[in-house]
């Protein structure tokens, strides 16, 4: 998790705008948002309820359209796309992480890390392989045939990360993906997640716990759908406890 | 007072001489609480008087070693089994600034809570990159204690944020409540309703 040099911009957000609704009772959910994220690059996003965090995530992944402002997905202006070449590139550069896992109850771990692949159109067998290398990835290959029930919410997690990122994704999108865990196994899906980043992806990540924000490069913090502050580069842990052992 | 009991602590698993247990102190508590020789020494000094530590017979040479006495061993045992006081709130820099700050007429409040939210979270960042160079599956038992340490600080860093969190709404609250600028008296009125 030390400073390392970052890929190029993978989602890029300029300007971006999303009022619900219209007239007196018009609501601002984002207001005027910039943001890149880059490869090798997790990104927290911090605001209390109503701050337009999921409104973000939700732009962020192609699921809703902004009123201003452009979405850059891989290269692409989201919206310079007609709906049917969105959703393919949408399906194919971004993963989800939810906070309740979202794995399909009735497929086992790989069949679910392989689902998207399939989506995608790939042979059968290729996608299996695929599944197994992302569940590899995150540590559960060993859990591989087992159906989401018989697994505990850390080891669903996992599944849920490797499917978010199986073949060529690079970009997950996770809203609170530790809100449903202990304080250590929440811990331990975030060096999972980092460590999937750290290995070539990017993330987003949502969170209302401070504690799991800091596993990003940065965090930024959103107040009537306005990035309010941020954290930007830092120098290094020696700054902190300065003296002491490491 | 830790210091006095996690020393006594220390002599009650094995004699160790000052500058042993010195040692043994900063690496079992992960170097984040730097002794001095001048505090062990004096801090020795006093648990000898107690009768909880007693000094091993000198042999040339050696630096004195010391070890704990049964009443250090009594001592120690109620200390394991006492919880630790949270008794009045320590000092706090941080909270007496924005006691004063939300009454102080010129100051944005707002924007200190914002200025120092992200610079708590800098150093919850900070402390985060060491605890993710400590192996999270079987870490050595030194590991684990320094891990442990860092939670510690984690979490107080944690609450700090939340805290800022809680004064930003409230103090939001009590501009719309007013619909005014944050005075003494409005603020002082929502903080005690």
């Amino acid at each position: 998790m030390s400073a390392r040099a970052l890929g190029p911009v993978v989602l890029s957000l300029r300007g971006v705008t999303r009022v619900h609704g219209s007239g007196p009772t018009a609501v601002r959910a984002l207001a005027g948002v910039d943001l890149d994220v880059r490869l090798g690059e997790l990104v927290a996003v911090m605001g209390s309820s109503g701050s337009g965090k999921s409104t973000l995530l939700n732009i962020a992944g192609g699921l809703d359209s902004p009123t201003d402002g452009t979405v850059t997905l891989a290269g692409d202006e989201l919206h310079a796309l007609d709906l049917k070449a969105r959703a393919r590139l949408r399906r194919r550069s971004v993963g989800y992480v939810f906070q309740d896992f979202n794995l399909i109850p009735a497929l086992t771990a790989a069949e679910n890390a392989a689902l998207p692949r399939e989506l995608d159109g790939i042979s059968g067998r290729t996608a299996r392989r695929e599944a197994r290398a992302a569940l590899r990835e995150v540590g559960v290959e060993a859990l591989a045939d087992r159906f989401p029930d018989e697994m505990s919410g850390g080891q669903q997690q996992r599944v849920a990360i490797a499917r978010a990122l199986v073949g060529p994704r690079r970009l997950v999108l996770a809203d609170e993906p530790t809100g449903a865990l202990d304080s250590a196994t929440g811990e331990d899906i975030m060096r999972v997640l980092r460590a999937r980043i750290d290995a070539g992806a990017a993330g987003l990540l949502v969170t209302h716990e401070p504690r799991f924000a800091a596993w990003a490069d940065r965090t930024i913090f959103l107040r009537d759908g306005v990035v309010v502050d941020g954290t930007g580069t830092r120098g290094g842990p020696e700054s902190l406890l300065a003296g002491t052992r490491r | 007072m830790s210091v006095r009991q996690g020393m006594l602590a220390l002599l009650a698993e094995q004699p160790m001489h000052a500058y042993q247990l010195r040692q043994q102190f900063e690496h079992r508590t992960g170097g984040t609480w730097p002794l001095n020789m001048g505090q062990v020494s004096t801090t020795l000094d006093r648990l000898v008087r107690d009768g909880l530590v007693e000094p091993l017979a000198e042999h040339d040479d050696e630096p004195a070693a010391y070890r704990a006495t049964t009443a250090g061993h009594d001592e120690l045992a109620r200390w394991w089994a006492t919880p630790v006081e949270r008794t009045s709130p320590a000092r706090d820099e941080l909270s007496i600034k924005l006691a004063l700050a939300v009454t102080a007429p010129g100051v944005d409040v707002t924007a200190l809570v914002q200025a120092q939210r992200t610079e708590t979270m800098r150093a919850l960042v900070d402390l985060t990159r060491l605890k993710a160079d400590i192996p999270a599956a079987g870490p050595a038992p030194d590991d684990l204690a320094w891990s442990l340490v860092l939670d510690n600080l984690v979490f107080a860093a944690e609450a700090e944020v939340r805290w800022l969190d809680h004064v930003e709404a409230r103090v939001a609250r009590a501009v719309r409540t007013a619909g005014v600028a944050p005075a003494p008296s409005e603020t002082r009125t929502e903080a005690h309703r």
